[in-house]
């Protein structure tokens, strides 16, 4: 049994994650004074999920810690207790621990004891506060335990019952196996559903009779037990005083545990006229398809738990593995309908490399098809036409496989903004737009931290301090918007603030003070990117938040590591905006391949402002050596790619070939080279896998003849061309 | 001095030979001398052609070719070991490896056959200097009345003065 159960703690991990995500996002968005009912059901499902799996697992730490946070949480959503702001913190701690734990287990790092239990203390003390008048339910204790793991259905939203009637019940089970302190924690559950009375023999263990005077139903005791005991010899009888009969309910339970499994796999949605009607179970009222499909995703996933209490182990895996796809589909469908597949990203970057090998294939055999008469192979050449358009569309169809939308890294900030503004006694609010722009998965990894140090540098220097936001007319919550949006082939996010912009006055003289070449008459543009220098900043005081100068220009470089722009607009007083602007795929690049001495080298395509045939007399001499172009009155350096090559060109003379202009990071160059040849769209290939890094050359592609063409690293080779030039 | 004295002393100087299990070789060569490599570390032999120069790279580093899709550099085993004329014609033979994570390929004057060898057959390296830097040697192989230089490929393609993988600055 444990070696099963260690396959599923994978699944386990990741999908918990995904529910702490969840759940975070839900109590961020959560409006103190009018708490939406849906996201505090969201949010106790997605803990009471946790607190099935660990318990499963035997995660005692989580279990505990999720318990705590059920019981709040259920007394919140049935109107018990008011929402507090404070409680709100204390969820989110809460949420940090389980995050921690989880971590623990996964062998990552320790939860800290010590904070769980203060934590823990602290949504105890929250929920035995004084309660708001409460509509039913006799025994406040048994609010606060439903344990229902199982796999009825509907079970896990169970409303407020309308009948208020008491039932006995007469339990009996096989206590065999099973250690003391689980029935010490099972004694304690059936004790907070009513008044519990143990009728075992004095000596028995293997026998255990209890008789339970509780409000819930049958199904509910039920679930409480055979979670811990075996169903089998599970036996619960109504001995009640308003009820006529009693009712067996034990062999009915396993079939109908069975038959739920089994329509569960069967089919793929969960209609609710599979599973028996169950007393008492009112559906909660006005909710919608989603979260149902919620249930009925997270049910499933611990009814083959059950099952496999049940002895059908094989069917217990076959069910689990498809439940747990299907979990998957529900935990997705809150946001949109739509179903998805949980795949490895090895098996994705496998397909988009063999799409890359089929856009080059395709291209070779393009080069060797047009060297046909086309009049004669007509139907070659409308069949190598046909061939180029799938191969685009399925190279465009496999780089979206890859694209997520961008509200995966937008879902931190809220908390990052939350915690930062309380920090500094700012009111800050956090807007997001086009959440649902995508872009590819790579990125979104390399984004999220440059993303971070701009929307922290924004509340720290841009969004002013209430009061002086106030005595600038400004309302006193700062708004820090962020914005992404497709432009051509580029996706663009924007991280803007209405704070207090950038100060070009202090900017001016902290470059001064550095001794960077400043004047007066520079464009805001220019004195803008000072900022980006390293080691730049006009902070007063030093903050563990920002300040130190190291941000900007690390978050330069990473955006040009993706190969992609950040500029700056600002105005003072009004406000700053921030626009980073990343190519939409990694693996392919737009490039000019241009021929020297015979060998062939792509210019990628964005640094390439023009290309020119020079005369003569354009060209002009610097210190004797240096070799410099007029080009629209201004004067750029020479690159000779034979030069730095070391290839023996087919000109010598500049004026004889081709002049490529090129820019990179503020900087013009001109490149001389013998021929052009075309413009391709080519794979890029790692140079570096198997050789090494070559100084000049970031990377290699497939022609399509076959023949190895390097690619230039263009803009290291404008700042060499900057330090040598003069 | 008795021969087992003289073995016990080389087998003292090239410790690896004691290390040498029965394995298949391939069998090059190299300006008339046989050399043996481990049979796994080999990928594939092909032809030469199409070699796409690097800038600034060793003479010995022909360049790089398209292996399927892979760019892979060449090494000319003839021109680093100074060994012969280096040709390039339709019998030239490349021997791509796969080392250490790496591919690459070296380019060698022909390529033998595949020999498995007993632990018998091989002896520890001899003390004296030759073409191959003896630390690259593991030792050396009978077959009937062939000699086998047996090399640690590994180690050879990984040292610094390959110049393929670039060794981290301390």
């Amino acid at each position: 049994m444990s070696t099963d159960l260690e396959q599923f703690y994978e699944i386990f991990f990741e999908e918990s994650s995904e529910l702490l995500a969840d759940m975070e996002t839900c109590l961020l968005r959560l409006d103190v004074n009018s708490p939406d009912l849906e996201d505090l059901n969201a949010i106790f499902r997605a803990a009471h999920s946790i607190k099935g799996g660990a318990g499963t697992f035997g995660f005692t730490d989580m279990t505990e810690m999720t318990h705590m946070l059920e019981s709040l949480l259920d007394k919140l959503r049935k109107g018990e207790l008011e929402v507090r702001s404070e409680m709100i913190d204390a969820f989110l701690k809460a949420g940090d621990v389980i995050k921690a734990q989880l971590a623990g287990h996964r062998g990552e790092g320790q939860a800290d004891p010590i904070v769980a239990a203060a934590v823990c203390e602290e949504l105890k003390r929250l929920s035995d506060e004084t309660q708001a008048p409460t509509k039913e339910l006799t025994n406040p204790a048994t609010n606060t335990e439903i344990v229902q793991v199982e796999a009825k259905v509907a079970e896990v939203e169970v409303s407020t019952i309308d009948d208020s009637s008491r039932l006995t019940y007469r339990i009996e089970f096989s206590g065999s196996g099973m250690s003391d302190a689980t029935l010490e924690n099972l004694f304690a559950n059936l004790k907070q559903l009513g008044n519990l009375e143990s009728l075992t023999p004095a000596n028995v263990i293997d026998l255990c009779k209890l008789k339970l005077t509780t409000d819930k139903s049958e199904e509910d005791i039920w679930e409480t037990l055979a979670f811990v005991v075996d169903p089998a010899t599970l036996i619960i009888v109504v001995d009640s005083l308003n009820k006529n009969e009693a009712t067996a309910i034990e062999p009915d339970k396993t079939n109908s545990v069975s038959i739920d499994a089994k329509s569960i796999v069967d089919e793929d949605e969960f209609s609710m006229t599979d599973m028996p009607p169950a007393p008492g179970y009112g559906f909660f009222p006005g909710a919608p398809a989603a979260p149902k499909d919620i249930d009925d995703a997270e049910s499933s996933l611990n009814s083959p738990q059950q099952l496999s209490a049940n002895n059908s182990k094989n069917e217990a895996n076959a069910t689990l593995n498809k439940s747990s796809s299907k979990a998957n589909t529900g935990a997705a469908a809150p946001v949109s309908e739509t179903s998805s597949i949980r795949v490895s990203i090895e098996k994705v970057d496998q397909m988009i490399n063999l799409v890359g090998e089929l856009v080059i294939t395709q291209a070779m055999l393009a080069q060797t098809a047009s060297q046909f008469d086309p009049v004669v192979f007509e139907k070659l050449h409308s069949g190598m036409n046909q061939l180029e358009r799938n191969t685009r569309d399925l190279q465009e169809s496999v780089m979206s496989i890859r694209m997520m939308p961008i509200s995966f890294v937008f879902s931190r900030y809220p908390r990052v903004v939350r915690d930062l503004a309380s920090k500094l006694n700012k009111r800050v609010e956090l807007k997001t737009v086009g959440e649902n722009t995508e872009l590819d998965k790579g990125l979104i990894e390399k984004i999220a931290d440059p993303l971070t140090h701009l929307v922290r540098n924004s509340l720290d220097h841009g969004i002013e301090v209430p009061e002086k936001r106030t005595a600038a007319g400004k309302p006193a919550q700062g708004t820090i918007t962020l914005r992404a949006f497709h432009q051509g082939g580029s996706i663009v996010i924007e991280v803007s603030d209405d704070g207090a912009g950038l100060n070009r006055g202090k900017i001016l003289s902290k470059a001064r003070e550095r001794g960077l070449p400043v004047h007066d008459g520079m464009t805001d543009q220019e004195v803008w990117l000072l900022i980006f220098e390293a080691g730049f900043s006009t902070a007063d005081t030093v903050t563990d938040v920002s300040g130190r100068g190291v941000g900007m220009d690390v978050v330069k470089r990473n955006i040009q590591g993706m190969g992609g722009r950040i500029d700056i607009e600002s105005a003072f007083g009004v406000g700053t905006r921030i626009s980073i602007r990343l190519p939409l795929t990694l693996a392919i690049l737009d490039g000019l391949s241009v021929a020297v001495g015979g060998q062939m080298f792509i210019v990628p395509l964005n640094y390439i402002i023009e290309s020119l045939q020079p005369t003569a007399a354009d060209i002009k001499t610097v210190s004797g050596h240096g070799r410099v172009v007029q080009v629209r009155g201004e004067y750029l350096p020479v690159i000779a790619l034979h030069e730095i090559f070391n290839l023996r060109p087919n000109v010598t003379e500049v004026h004889e070939g081709i002049l490529v202009i090129l820019e990179a990071e503020g900087h013009k160059a001109a490149l001389f080279v013998d021929d052009l040849v075309g413009q391709h769209q080519v794979v890029i290939k790692s140079l570096e896998s198997n050789y090494r890094r070559v100084q000049g050359v970031s990377g290699a592609t497939i022609m399509g003849d076959g023949k190895v063409a390097l690619i230039l690293d263009t803009a290291a080779l404008i700042m060499t061309s900057q330090q040598e030039a003069v | 001095m008795s021969q087992e004295q003289a073995i016990a002393a080389t087998t003292k100087l090239s410790g690896r030979a004691t290390s040498l299990m029965a394995n298949e070789f391939l069998t090059f060569r190299l300006s008339g001398e046989e050399y043996g490599i481990e049979i796994l570390k080999v990928q594939e032999i092909r032809g030469y052609d199409s070699v796409t120069q690097i800038a600034n790279a060793p003479e010995f580093i022909k360049g790089v070719v398209n292996l399927r899709g892979i760019i892979v550099p060449i090494i000319d085993m003839r021109i680093k070991f100074r060994l012969g004329n280096a040709d390039y014609d339709q019998f030239t033979v490349v021997i791509i490896l796969n080392v250490a994570g790496r591919i690459m390929g070296i380019v060698v004057d022909g390529v033998s056959d595949v020999l498995t060898l007993e632990a018998e057959q091989m002896r520890p390296t001899p003390g004296f200097g030759s073409v191959i830097d003896t630390e690259y040697i593991m030792g050396l192989g009978t077959v009937d009345e062939r000699m086998l230089i047996l090399i640690d490929i590994e180690k050879l393609m990984g040292s610094s003065d390959m110049g393929l993988i670039e060794q981290s600055i301390n």
